[in-house]
C-alpha cells in the first residue's frame, strides 16, 4: 500500500550552539544573533516518512506555520525529498502559543486533503512542551502515538508502531489515519540531495514573492506568483484567508498561555569543598552523599 | 552547525574570486542543459549558486558528520576478513553519507548521474574532505577513476560505470604499483592477455593499492609480450570478483581509514581502455596528474586542521600567566603557518583552474573537430593551458605536501609535550600529512617533472608582464622584491645551463623549482593585497621571506654547492 504523509516541521533559533552575544543581560534571547535550524527532532519525523515512502511508495508534504523566513526551512525539506512543501504564514497567526498553533495546524492539514499519517517530532527543542502533535491530533480527531521509535509494519491500514516509554518500549497497533510523534532516536535525518539543492534554490513562497514585488515597482504579485506557480517554483502559502479559522482562536488572540517573567539564572561556583585523595576521604564522601540521597 | 566551507574566510575569498566564467560556459556547453536536467544553471551567476549550495552541504558534513569520526577511525583502521576488506565504521558511514547527499560525481557528466562541476569546485570539496578525515579523501578523491573512464572509454563502459560511481553506489582503485614497479611503473609486469574467445585477462601482483577492495579495478598492465618499456602498457577496466584476491592490507603511519592492498589477479577478464599501449604515456599520465592535484588538496586540508587545533590550544593553554598565544614567539609561529596556508590556497585553485581550462577546452576543441569546424582557437588556449598545468601540477602537489609537513610540524610542536600524547588530534595529523609528499610520485619526483619548464622558463613572459605592472605604493617595494627574485632565478639558471652537468642540473632542480613557486605565488599574493587589504600582511610576509629563501638557494647554485655530488661514495664511505 502507498501512504501519503504529512510532517509538521518548525524553525527554531539554534539553541545548541548559543554563543556570547545571543543571551541579552535581562535573560532574554536576541534572536537576531541566533541562527535558525530545523527543529531536530521534525527533521527525525520528517526522516520517517521519507523512509516510509521509500518502503511502500506515496507522498510526502512537509507543513510549517512560521514567518516568511520559515521558507528556508521547507527549501531544505525538499532538498531531503518531501514531495511537497506548504507555508502556513499570516500576521494574524504570529504570537501563538501551543492551543493556537495546533488549531491553526489542524485547519491547514484539513485543507490539505487526504492523508493517512501525520507525522511530527516530540518537541522543539525552543519551547520544550510537547504538546503542539497531540493537540493537533486532539482537534482532527485522529488517534496518536507519541514517543515513536521505529514503525514496524504498515499493512492494510493498519500500522504496528514501537513507541519508546519510561522503562522500555511497547509495540503499538492501531488504524490509519493516525497522529505520530517522534523521538531524536528514531532515525538518522539523510542529508540533503545536491541536485534537489540546486533545482529547489529558487523556489518562493508567497511572503517572498511579495517582499520582491515591494523592492521592485515593476513587478506585480499576480503575474509573479502565477510565473513562479508556472516553474513548479511556488511554495503554496496558506494565510488567514485560505483557511476557515476563527480569528480570535489565532495567534496572540487564541494564546491563552502568557509570559509572565522571565529569570535569568547565573550559576556560579560556589562552596566547594577539597576531599582527601585517601580512603577515609572518598569514604567519607560517598557517606555525604549517601545523606543527601545524591545516591544510595 | 559547524561548516568547513562558512567557517573558512580564506576558502571562501578565493570561492569568491574564481574566474571560471568561460570553464563553466564550456562546461555547461552554453547553458543548453537547463532546459533538460533541473538542476542545471541558466548562466554563470546561476551556476557559482549552484556550487556554492553544494560546497556548502559538502561543508556541513565535512565538519559535522565526517570530522567527528576521524578519531576513531585512526584507531579502528580498517581490517581484512576472510580475503575481504571492512572499512572502518566511521569510513563506511561517510561513504553513504556521501553517497545519499549525491556527493560522489562532482565532476561527472549529468546524464552519468554526476553534478558536472568543474574541477576547481571538486578540489575544494577535497580540502574541506580532508580536512575532516584525511584518510577519508582517499577514496572520496577516487571519483578520478571515473573520470579516467569518462575521458578515455568508449560510451559503453561509460554507461556501465559511471552511474556506479556517482550514486556511490561502487568505489574504485587505480591500480598501477607492483613490488618492483613503484615510482617506476615503465617496470610494470602484471600480464595482460587475450583469451580463446578474444577476452582480455589480467594475472599477476599489485601492490599499495589505496582502496583495492574497490568494485571497479582501473589497471595498468603489460599488454605487449615482450615489450620492456612505457609502450608496452596498457590501461584496463574491470570488476571486482572472485579472481581478484586481496592478499593483505598494509599497516600504516597515518591515513588508517583508507586501506592499502595487495591484489593478486587470477586470469580476471577486463576491458581495455582506450588504445593499446597508451595506457602508461597517455591514460596513467591523466590520471596521476589529476591524482596530484587531489593529494595537494588533502596536504592542505590537513595543515588547515593542524593550524587550526594549533590556534584553538594556543588560545587556551596557559603558562607564565597568560595564555601561550600572546607569547610573541608563539605568535609569530601561528602567523608563519597562517601565511603558508593562505599561500599554499592561492597556489592550489590557481592551478584547478588552469587544469579546468586545459581540460574543458580541450574537449571543446575535439568536439569542434569532430563536426568539422574550427578548432584552432579552442585549441590553442587548450595547449597553452596544458603546459601551464603540466608545471604547476607537480609544482603544487610538491609545494603544498611539504608545506603540511611543515604546519603539522608546528602545530604540534605549540602543543608541546600534550603534543606528543595520543589525547589531540594534531598527532594523527602529523601522521597523516607524511604521506602526501611521498605517495602519488615524491616530492623528488615532482620536482624532476616541474624542473623542464622552469628550465626552459616557461612562465618567462608571465612574470614580464607582471613586473610591467603599476603597483600602489604600499605595494611597490614588495613588487620590488619580487623583481629581485626574478634576476636570481635567472642567474641562478644561467649557472646551471652553462655547467652543463646532468648531475648538477638535477640536484639543482630543488633550488630553481623552489624559487620558481615563490615567484608565481608571489604575484598571486599580490594581486590579492590589492583587492583585500588584509592580504598585504601575507603578501608581505610571503614574499619577504621569499626573497631570503631565494638569497639562499642562488648563493647554494653559485656557489657550486652540489659538485660534490659526483662524490657522493668518498663521502659516505
Amino acid at each position: 500500500m502507498s501512504c501519503n504523509s504529512i510532517v509538521l516541521v518548525k524553525q527554531v533559533p539554534d539553541t545548541a550552539n548559543i554563543s556570547g552575544q545571543v543571551m541579552r543581560p535581562d535573560g532574554t534571547i536576541n534572536r537576531a544573533k541566533l541562527p535558525a535550524v530545523f527543529n531536530p527532532e521534525d527533521k527525525v519525523a520528517l526522516e520517517l516518512a521519507l523512509q516510509l515512502k521509500d518502503r511502500y511508495g506515496g507522498k510526502v508534504t512537509a507543513l510549517t506555520m512560521g514567518p516568511p523566513k520559515a521558507s528556508d526551512l521547507l527549501r531544505e525539506c525538499l532538498s531531503m525529498g518531501a514531495d511537497e512543501v506548504c507555508l502556513v504564514s499570516d500576521r494574524k497567526f504570529a504570537g501563538a502559543d501551543t492551543l493556537a498553533t495546533s488549531y491553526v495546524l489542524s485547519r491547514a492539514i484539513a485543507k490539505l486533503g487526504p492523508f493517512d499519517l501525520v507525522f511530527a517530532g516530540r518537541q522543539a527543542i525552543d519551547g520544550d512542551t510537547a504538546q503542539v502533535g497531540p493537540q493537533t491530533a486532539e482537534k482532527l480527531d485522529l488517534p496518536q502515538i507519541t514517543y515513536a521509535e521505529q514503525i514496524l509494519e504498515l499493512r492494510d491500514g493498519v500500522i504496528t508502531v514501537k513507541r519508546r516509554i519510561d522503562d522500555g518500549y511497547e509495540v503499538l497497533r492501531a488504524p490509519l489515519p493516525l497522529l505520530l510523534t517522534v523521538i531524536a532516536d528514531a532515525a538518522l535525518p539523510r542529508p540533503p540531495r545536491a541536485k534537489r539543492l540546486m533545482a529547489c534554490k529558487h523556489v518562493r513562497s508567497l511572503p517572498e514573492l511579495e517582499r520582491m514585488v515591494d523592492a521592485n515597482s515593476l513587478l506585480y504579485i499576480d503575474t509573479l506568483v502565477d510565473e513562479y506557480v508556472q516553474q513548479g517554483r511556488f511554495i503554496r502559502t496558506l494565510t488567514v484567508d485560505d483557511l476557515e479559522v476563527e480569528a480570535e482562536r489565532c495567534g496572540l488572540a487564541g494564546s491563552p498561555t502568557k509570559v509572565k517573567k522571565v529569570d535569568s539564572v547565573v550559576l556560579t561556583g560556589g562552596n566547594h569543598q577539597r576531599v582527601p585523595a585517601t580512603r577515609e576521604g572518598l569514604g567519607q564522601l560517598v557517606e555525604e552523599l549517601m545523606n543527601d540521597r545524591v545516591f544510595g | 552547525m559547524p561548516n568547513f566551507f562558512t567557517d573558512n574566510p580564506d576558502l571562501l575569498f578565493h570561492f569568491d574570486h574564481l574566474a571560471l566564467e568561460e570553464v563553466v560556459a564550456l562546461v555547461e556547453h552554453d547553458y543548453q542543459q537547463a532546459s533538460v536536467y533541473d538542476d542545471a544553471p541558466t548562466d554563470y551567476a546561476d551556476a557559482v549558486q549552484n556550487y556554492r549550495e553544494v560546497l556548502t552541504l559538502a561543508g556541513q558534513i565535512a565538519a559535522d558528520f565526517i570530522a567527528p569520526r576521524a578519531a576513531q577511525v585512526d584507531v579502528e583502521g580498517n581490517r581484512l576478513e576472510n580475503d575481504r576488506v571492512i572499512y572502518a565504521t566511521g569510513i563506511r558511514e561517510a561513504l553513504d553519507r556521501l553517497g545519499q547527499a549525491e556527493l560522489m560525481g562532482v565532476t561527472l557528466p549529468r546524464k552519468y548521474g554526476g553534478l558536472n562541476f568543474p574541477t576547481t569546485i571538486y578540489i575544494m570539496a577535497i580540502e574541506m574532505i580532508s580536512r575532516a578525515d584525511a584518510s577519508l579523501m582517499n577514496l572520496y578523491g577516487l571519483q578520478d577513476i571515473a573520470e579516467t573512464i569518462n575521458r578515455f572509454g568508449n560510451e559503453a563502459q561509460r554507461e556501465q560505470f559511471l552511474p556506479q560511481f556517482a550514486s556511490g553506489a561502487c568505489t574504485g582503485a587505480m591500480v598501477l604499483t607492483e613490488p618492483d614497479a613503484g615510482s617506476d611503473l615503465q617496470a610494470v609486469k602484471l600480464q595482460a592477455y587475450e583469451d580463446a574467445e578474444g577476452t582480455w585477462r589480467l594475472r599477476g601482483v599489485k601492490r599499495f593499492i589505496t582502496n583495492g577492495c574497490g568494485d571497479i579495478l582501473l589497471v595498468l598492465a603489460r599488454s605487449e609480450p615482450g615489450s620492456k618499456d612505457g609502450r608496452g602498457l596498457s590501461l584496463f577496466v574491470c570488476r571486482s570478483d572472485e579472481t581478484v584476491k586481496v592478499r593483505r592490507i598494509e599497516h600504516k603511519l597515518g591515513i588508517h581509514g583508507s586501506p592499502t592492498c595487495e591484489l593478486q589477479f587470477n586470469d580476471t577478464p577486463a576491458q581495455l581502455v582506450g588504445k593499446r599501449k597508451f595506457g602508461l604515456i597517455k591514460y596513467v599520465m591523466d590520471l596521476m596528474n589529476g591524482a596530484r592535484l587531489g593529494v595537494a588538496a588533502q596536504a592542505l586540508g590537513i595543515a588547515q586542521a593542524a593550524y587550526e587545533e594549533a590556534v584553538r590550544y594556543a588560545r587556551a593553554r596557559r603558562q607564565f600567566g597568560q595564555v601561550i598565544a600572546n607569547l610573541p614567539v608563539v605568535a609569530n609561529m601561528l602567523i608563519d603557518m597562517r601565511v603558508a596556508l593562505e599561500s599554499n590556497r592561492s597556489l592550489l585553485y590557481a592551478v584547478a583552474q588552469w587544469v579546468d581550462r586545459r581540460d574543458k577546452y580541450g574537449e571543446r576543441a575535439a568536439q569542434l573537430r569532430e563536426r568539422g569546424e574550427s578548432s584552432a582557437e579552442a585549441g590553442e588556449r587548450a595547449k597553452q593551458a596544458t603546459q601551464v598545468a603540466a608545471l604547476l601540477t607537480p609544482l603544487v602537489k610538491y609545494v603544498l605536501s611539504e608545506s603540511a609537513n611543515k604546519i603539522t610540524y608546528d602545530a604540534l610542536q605549540i602543543h608541546g609535550g600534550a603534543g606528543y600524547m595520543r589525547e589531540f588530534p594534531i598527532e594523527r595529523l602529523t601522521r597523516d600529512a607524511r604521506v602526501t609528499n611521498i605517495y602519488e610520485g615524491t616530492s623528488q619526483l615532482q620536482i624532476v617533472a616541474a624542473s623542464g619548464p622552469v628550465l626552459k622558463d616557461l612562465l618567462g613572459e608571465h612574470f614580464a608582464a607582471a613586473e610591467a605592472k603599476e603597483y600602489p605604493g604600499h605595494l611597490s617595494g614588495l613588487a620590488a622584491k619580487l623583481q629581485e627574485i626574478r634576476r636570481l632565478f635567472l642567474d641562478s639558471r644561467e649557472v646551471v645551463v652553462a655547467k652543463a652537468d646532468k648531475g648538477f642540473e638535477e640536484v639543482a632542480a630543488r633550488e630553481l623549482v623552489d624559487m620558481y613557486g615563490y615567484l608565481f605565488v608571489g604575484y598571486l599574493l599580490l594581486e590579492q593585497a590589492q583587492v583585500d587589504s588584509r592580504k598585504v600582511f601575507i603578501a608581505k610576509r610571503y614574499i619577504v621571506s621569499a626573497l631570503a629563501e631565494a638569497r639562499k638557494r642562488a648563493e647554494l647554485i653559485t656557489g657550486d654547492n652540489f659538485a660534490d655530488v659526483i662524490h657522493a661514495d668518498k663521502i659516505l664511505s
